[in-house]
């Protein structure tokens, strides 16, 4: 059955003469190397040139504030359970009186720790938050432990920096499916 | 007094051709490397200093660093005695290259030494050339053998095998132009080809044929059985580490490098390019006759380097090209393809200098 016509007719033909003394063939695999040898080369000097991944691009995990700095998280604990590799765990406390510049509502984690070595970047967690608290930013890494404490990231390390705010065009597969349909230009795919 | 003058730049010169051998060599793993990297749209080595640059450096240490880990049923002294050899033969063969015309020196008034860039002159340079390099083969072989292991032996026989068929071709190569020239001295040879009148002209065949046993016995892709990494791990060296490694893979570089320098200087002139004798005329009229001279000499061994080093770029361009011969092709082009083609170009050479001379010289006149 022909499915494409790339395919390639094959035959045991008598090789001619200047096939069996190999040197028109020799030299024209050296004009392929050489001319590679000039070509643009495709590295990324990593640690130095980072590449812009993609929108969608699942790196570290950022527990998001509203825009008077309030934490979004209530401590519901969907993400955990959603969480296929349990890496997710926290503990909920009650808003005191004159906290509600912390917190949002009446409930919040005083504890929110991701161990980073269960983690698996599926973004699971962001799906299943109801509050819009927790996502994988796109523009950052968790990097290289080399410590045993680096590991488990606690509310320090995760909650956003009012100062410096995580960004991105859609917060939700609706959103990013919304843009997609009217076109809008994702990011360029430049180095960062 | 005076000698002693000439001989200290005797000393220099034989120094500098042997610490310009080895850096040259210690270069090539770094260029081979970076040749790779280009040719697989790749950097290469870039963090050790500038560009990479100390990375030969870091390479040394770290083998410096590395067990020297000795088999238990190894045979101890012949294990030992494997690298040794081959860096020893791989180092002598550089001492008959003439990597120059000569320096001149004046210790007195109208008493001037004429020094020719050369560790020996000797007259049957060729032929020490190709004795080295027979020896050479010892060290795989010692080397392979005693390791006691399968892949080393099997790496050490494919070898002497490999070896012992192309070198008779390229002996064949090389009578044609020793015909031509009539002289076993590489210097000589190198003299007779002045100016742009280089033996490649005359002998394409030849020196396709010796280009081809020169990669063959460099151990080289497209012919680099011996310790072909996919089939036998690392050949004759599976079993060797730190230094003894290290000198087995400096050794191939050297040799890499001495014979880029056979190909230069039999096949392209050596020191010679075309328009040197103009080039040497402006140097004395302008700084005299022994400054123009060594100044001249100082070119020509620039022009010598810059041909060995492209040779040295094309065993590495030939190795990111071509993919390895099977062990029965090597057999069949060594013994079936070049020996013939060998002859057939000592017979032409023969006729040509019969015949074809005498014509063109009656033609001119």
């Amino acid at each position: 059955m022909q499915l494409t016509n790339r395919s390639k007719q094959v035959s045991n033909k008598q090789m001619t003469f200047a096939e069996r003394i190999y040197l028109p063939a020799i030299a024209t695999g050296l004009g392929i190397t050489i001319k590679h040898f000039f070509q643009k080369k495709v590295t990324i000097q990593y640690p130095e040139v980072k590449q812009y991944l993609g929108p969608v691009f699942r790196g570290r995990h950022v527990l998001k504030r509203d825009e008077q700095g309030r934490e979004r998280c209530t401590a519901c604990g969907l993400c955990a359970v959603a969480c296929p590799a349990e890496a997710i765990s926290m503990v909920a406390a009650e808003r005191e009186k004159g906290e509600e510049n912390l917190y949002r509502e009446e409930k919040y984690a005083a504890v929110y720790e991701i161990n980073m070595l269960r983690c698996i970047f599926c973004g699971l967690c962001e799906e299943a938050c109801p509050k819009q608290a927790i996502y994988l930013r796109h523009d950052e890494f968790v990097p290289v432990f080399t410590e045993r404490d680096q590991v488990i990231w606690g509310k320090d390390l995760l909650a956003e920096n009012m100062n410096n705010r995580y960004l991105r065009k859609a917060w939700t597969k609706e959103e990013a499916r919304e843009q997609d349909l009217k076109g809008v230009a994702a990011e360029p795919r430049t180095q960062l | 007094m005076t000698i002693d003058v000439a001989l200290i730049i005797k000393a220099i010169i034989i120094l500098l051709i042997f610490g310009i051998t080895l850096l040259i060599a210690m270069y090539s793993t770094y260029g081979e490397r970076k040749v790779a990297a280009f040719m697989q749209d790749r950097i290469g080595p870039n963090r050790a200093g500038p560009f990479g640059l100390l990375q030969p450096l870091a390479d040394a240490v770290k083998m410096f660093f590395k067990e020297d880990f000795i088999p238990s049923q190894a045979s101890k002294w012949l294990f030992i005695l494997g690298p040794c050899l081959s860096m020893l033969t791989a180092l002598m063969t550089s001492a008959v290259i003439p990597f120059g015309d000569s320096v001149k020196y004046e210790s007195a008034p109208g008493k001037v030494w004429d020094i020719p860039v050369q560790a020996i002159d000797v007259n049957i340079g060729i032929l020490y050339v190709f004795g080295v390099v027979s020896l050479g083969v010892y060290g795989i072989m010692v080397g392979g053998w005693a390791s006691n292991n399968k892949f080393s032996l099997l790496g050490a026989i494919r070898a002497a095998s490999q070896n012992i068929s192309y070198e008779i071709s390229m002996g064949l190569a090389i009578i044609a132009i020793l015909m031509m020239t009539g002289s076993l001295s590489i210097r000589h040879i190198v003299e007779q080809q002045h100016g742009g009148n280089w033996n490649i002209f005359y002998q394409p065949l030849g020196f396709i044929i010796f280009i081809t046993c020169a990669f063959a016995e460099c151990n080289r892709t497209p012919f680099d059985l011996p310790e072909c990494e996919t089939e036998l791990i690392g050949g004759y060296h599976t079993e060797y580490s730190s230094m003894k490694l290290g000198f087995y893979l400096f050794a191939e570089y050297i040799n890499m490098f001495v014979s880029s320098a056979m190909i230069s200087s039999l096949y392209f002139g050596g020191y010679n390019y075309p328009g040197m004798d103009w080039v040497q005329a402006q140097l004395t009229s302008s700084l005299g006759e022994i400054a123009g001279h060594n100044v001249g000499t100082l070119i020509g061994t620039l022009v010598f380097f810059a041909k060995s080093l492209f040779f040295v770029f094309f065993y590495m361009w030939v190795r990111w090209t071509l993919p390895r011969f099977r062990y029965d092709q090597l057999m069949n082009l060594g013994w079936k393809a070049l020996i013939p083609l060998a002859m057939i170009n000592i017979i032409l050479t023969g006729g040509a200098i019969l015949f074809l001379k005498p014509l063109i010289v009656s033609f001119l006149k």
